[in-house]
């Protein structure tokens, strides 16, 4: 039993030992405040993003509530305390300075990282039908597509851009889903938050094209503190992608983000996410701390989709949720996620049906590699109104190797008798009849194993919109491939 | 082709092949019958390499080369395929999207031409078809929620796409009706030629009076202890493997045979 065990193990760590491709830094001369956090750092980021008086009052009051809050400790996961006052809060490169008008101003450098990246950000190279907004550390380098979007009527820009140019909207909503003092990490993100992007889809109207951020984190000892705001007025449709990396480095970086999502009566929000940061190494240097809050409302009939891919970061603490506060409103949450070396994620969703009639499916693929630690952690909540709710979960959880670990923390509460909550869940291993069966019709074992972990997936990524669908499927390869040498 | 030489392999550190020999040429049919637990699935598992089958002494040569040294998937690129007796499931990984996977290594390794995915489809429609499979199992997970049945025909056009040198079948009637085993059996014969060897591990003589072998060995105590012409599996159907192995081989065989 033992010889085979780590006849397993040593044939899955080759497997699984692979490069993080993008590991690079880009060399540019950037403007980053000293590491610390107080309220004179709060004034200087909202004076450099021009911002009215009263977003400023905004972030104080977030921050001095913020102050009173504890770093929350139930998640599955174990860090040393990260010293807050030992990051900066605002970095962006120089030439992003005099907000260049047009592409053609941008700094080349830049854009070369977004190309290395897979991310051309001139028009006619780019996926024809995917508009993306490119965040570098605090800014937002550029934003394509705008005017073909403004033609619709869709409102598409950085969350600085929206506060100097729609700030009824920005007013509005900011705030409405995830409040100031929501939790510890939501909290700061409120005081300090630099870039992000924000969408609003008119009434009635489907948006025409894929919405996409790139977030990129670049320089060292920086936090990336990213906004996302998205409503969707009545009747409306939008489909929205992110992705990030950051350059591979041996302190941990901490990016704290809040998206919050508002689908107004009818409108439906399908929001996808391919995570990447970097991981840290094989035993556990470095890495990105994705400390995450997103949340949608859902009004009556309207659908809030999350989709995530979640193969980076050194540790995941994220739970896309969603308050069916409308009537037969929807909410669906499809997510894998992929831990290898010395990975911990905790992650999962909530659902909160108020409404009545509202209906949500989890399906949650956890894939654990190495010594590494994979959580679901979800909660289900049927409130005093939520007549016939429903709710179905379905929670897999697949093991490469038998140092790692999966665990599922599923939370129920039901106020109301007619609602109905289903949870299934399932541990398995690759089995070694699978990857022999592979091998024995002359499938390499990398290939077998990411062919077999792909499959298990396959309920996940056919709700990625197609181009990602593929580029998902890429990533999971790239996280298992090993370098076989 | 295939060239055995006192060949000692252990499961698990358990010692079950004790000393076998066995020369397969191509265009020939051997089959191997034997008792339950008589070595002939380890034989088959050994000369795959599945993970712990291990060999100990003596020699397993495919085409001139020592099968012990080298990986599985070098076996497959090499021409040998085993048709496994318990096909496992690989949920979510389409038959279709396993065959080009399977199909582009082995084609690559043999410097055959790769197929482009029209020509495979139609190939693999025209397998499916010689053994009775509707073709949507190649849209299907790989043996997911398939029957016992259609597993094993499911092998058998694998086994059909991938044209094997020499084709091993580890007890591919077992669990087959009647109509299924003329199925598998109209297949297997359709591979018959003058280049392929086959070597068939089989614990009933049915599955013989399909596929009619050139050889038939029976296997006992990990080793070969008698061989013949297709009229030995007859003989043993009358007899009784006890017919064989009570004598020399004694309770060692007794006991397998009740097991």
């Amino acid at each position: 039993m033992s010889s085979q065990a780590e006849l397993d193990n040593s044939e899955l760590d080759r497997v699984i030992r692979s490069e993080y491709e993008a590991g690079f830094t880009t060399l540019v001369e950037s403007d980053t405040l000293p590491p610390g956090l107080n309220e004179d750092v709060i004034r200087v980021i909202s004076a450099k993003k021009e911002e009215p008086e009263w977003m400023l009052e905004w972030r104080l009051e977030a921050y001095r509530h913020w102050q009173t809050m504890q770093e929350p400790n139930w998640a599955h996961v174990q860090y040393p305390p990260v010293d807050l006052n030992a990051i900066s809060y605002y970095s962006a490169p120089k030439s992003m300075e005099d907000r260049p008008k047009s592409l053609d101003e941008v700094d080349p450098e830049l854009l070369e990282t977004y190309k290395k990246l897979g991310i051309p950000l001139h028009e006619q190279e780019m996926l024809a039908g995917v508009a993306v907004d490119a965040v570098f550390d605090s800014v937002s380098v550029a934003t394509t597509f705008k005017s073909k979007l403004a033609e619709a009527g869709v409102i598409f820009c950085s969350i600085s851009e929206a506060v100097r140019e729609h700030p009824e909207l920005v007013r509005k909503y900011l705030g409405s889903v995830v409040p100031k003092g929501d939790n510890y990490f939501a909290g700061l993100n409120s005081a300090v938050f630099t870039d992000g992007s924000f969408v609003y889809i008119p009434k009635g109207v489907r948006c025409p094209m894929e919405l996409s951020t790139y977030f990129r984190i670049n320089e060292a000892n920086t936090g990336q503190f990213e906004r996302t705001l998205i409503v969707a007025d009545e009747g409306s449709y939008v489909s929205y992608l992110e992705g990030c990396t950051a350059p591979q480095r041996d302190e941990n970086q901490l990016h704290a983000a809040v998206v919050e999502l508002v689908a107004l009566p009818g409108a439906e929000i399908k929001y996808s996410t391919v995570q990447n940061w970097y991981p840290g190494d094989e035993d556990g240097k470095g890495g990105i701390y994705n400390f995450v809050t997103k949340r949608g409302v859902a009004h009556d009939h309207a659908k809030i989709s999350w989709t995530q891919v979640e193969t980076g970061s050194a540790i995941t603490w994220k739970y896309p949720s969603v308050v069916l506060r409308g009537d037969h409103s929807v909410g669906e949450f499809y997510s894998v996620a992929l831990t290898r070396h010395a990975q911990q994620a905790d992650t999962g969703t909530k659902m909160i049906h108020l409404g009545k009639n509202t209906k949500s499916t989890i399906v949650s693929k956890g894939i654990s590699a190495g010594k590494s630690s994979n959580a679901y952690r979800g909660l289900v909540r049927m409130g005093p109104r939520a007549e016939n709710a429903r709710n179905f979960t379905q929670c897999d959880s697949l093991l490469l190797g038998d140092r790692c670990g999966a665990h599922t923390f599923p939370y129920i509460e039901s106020k109301h008798p007619s609602a109905t909550i289903e949870h299934e869940a399932t541990t398995s291993k690759v089995s070694d009849d699978q990857l022999f069966l592979c091998r024995q019709r002359g499938i390499d074992p990398e290939k077998a194993i990411s062919m077999i972990v792909n499959g298990f997936c396959k309920e996940v990524f056919k709700e990625l919109p197609m181009e990602f669908a593929v580029e998902a499927g890429k990533l999971l390869e790239v996280s298992l491939e090993g370098a076989v040498g | 082709m295939l060239e055995i030489r006192d060949l000692h392999a252990s499961v698990a550190g358990q010692p079950i092949l004790k000393g076998l020999n066995l020369t397969v040429k191509p265009g020939e049919v051997h089959a191997i019958m034997g008792p339950n637990g008589s070595g002939k699935s380890t034989l088959a598992n050994v000369l795959a390499g599945r993970d712990n089958y291990e060999i100990t002494g003596g020699e397993a040569l495919f085409d001139g080369k020592s099968l012990g040294d080298l990986e599985p998937e070098e076996r497959a690129q090499l021409g040998l395929f085993l048709a496994f007796q318990y096909p496992v499931e690989i949920p979510g990984v389409s038959n279709m999207e396993f065959l080009k996977a399977a199909l582009e290594s082995v084609r690559a390794a043999q410097g055959k031409e790769e197929w482009d995915s029209v020509t495979l489809l139609r190939k693999a429609r025209e397998a499916c078809k010689q053994v009775d499979l509707d073709a949507q199992f190649l849209k299907r997970g790989v043996n997911e929620g398939f029957s016992g049945g259609e597993k094993k025909r499911n092998e058998i056009m694998q086994m059909l796409l991938m044209e094997p040198k020499l084709a091993l079948l580890d007890e591919t009637d077992s669990g087959l009706d009647i109509d299924a085993l003329q199925t598998v059996a109209k297949g297997v014969n359709s591979l018959r030629g003058p280049e392929r060897g086959i070597v068939l591990v089989t614990h009933y003589q049915r599955l013989l009076d399909y596929i009619v072998p050139d050889f038939v060995h029976v296997l006992s105590g990990g080793k070969i202890i008698k061989s013949g012409g297709k009229e030995l599996a007859l003989e043993l159907e009358q007899h009784g493997y006890g017919w064989l192995t009570s004598g020399d081989n004694g309770d060692n065989g007794k006991k397998d045979q009740t097991a």
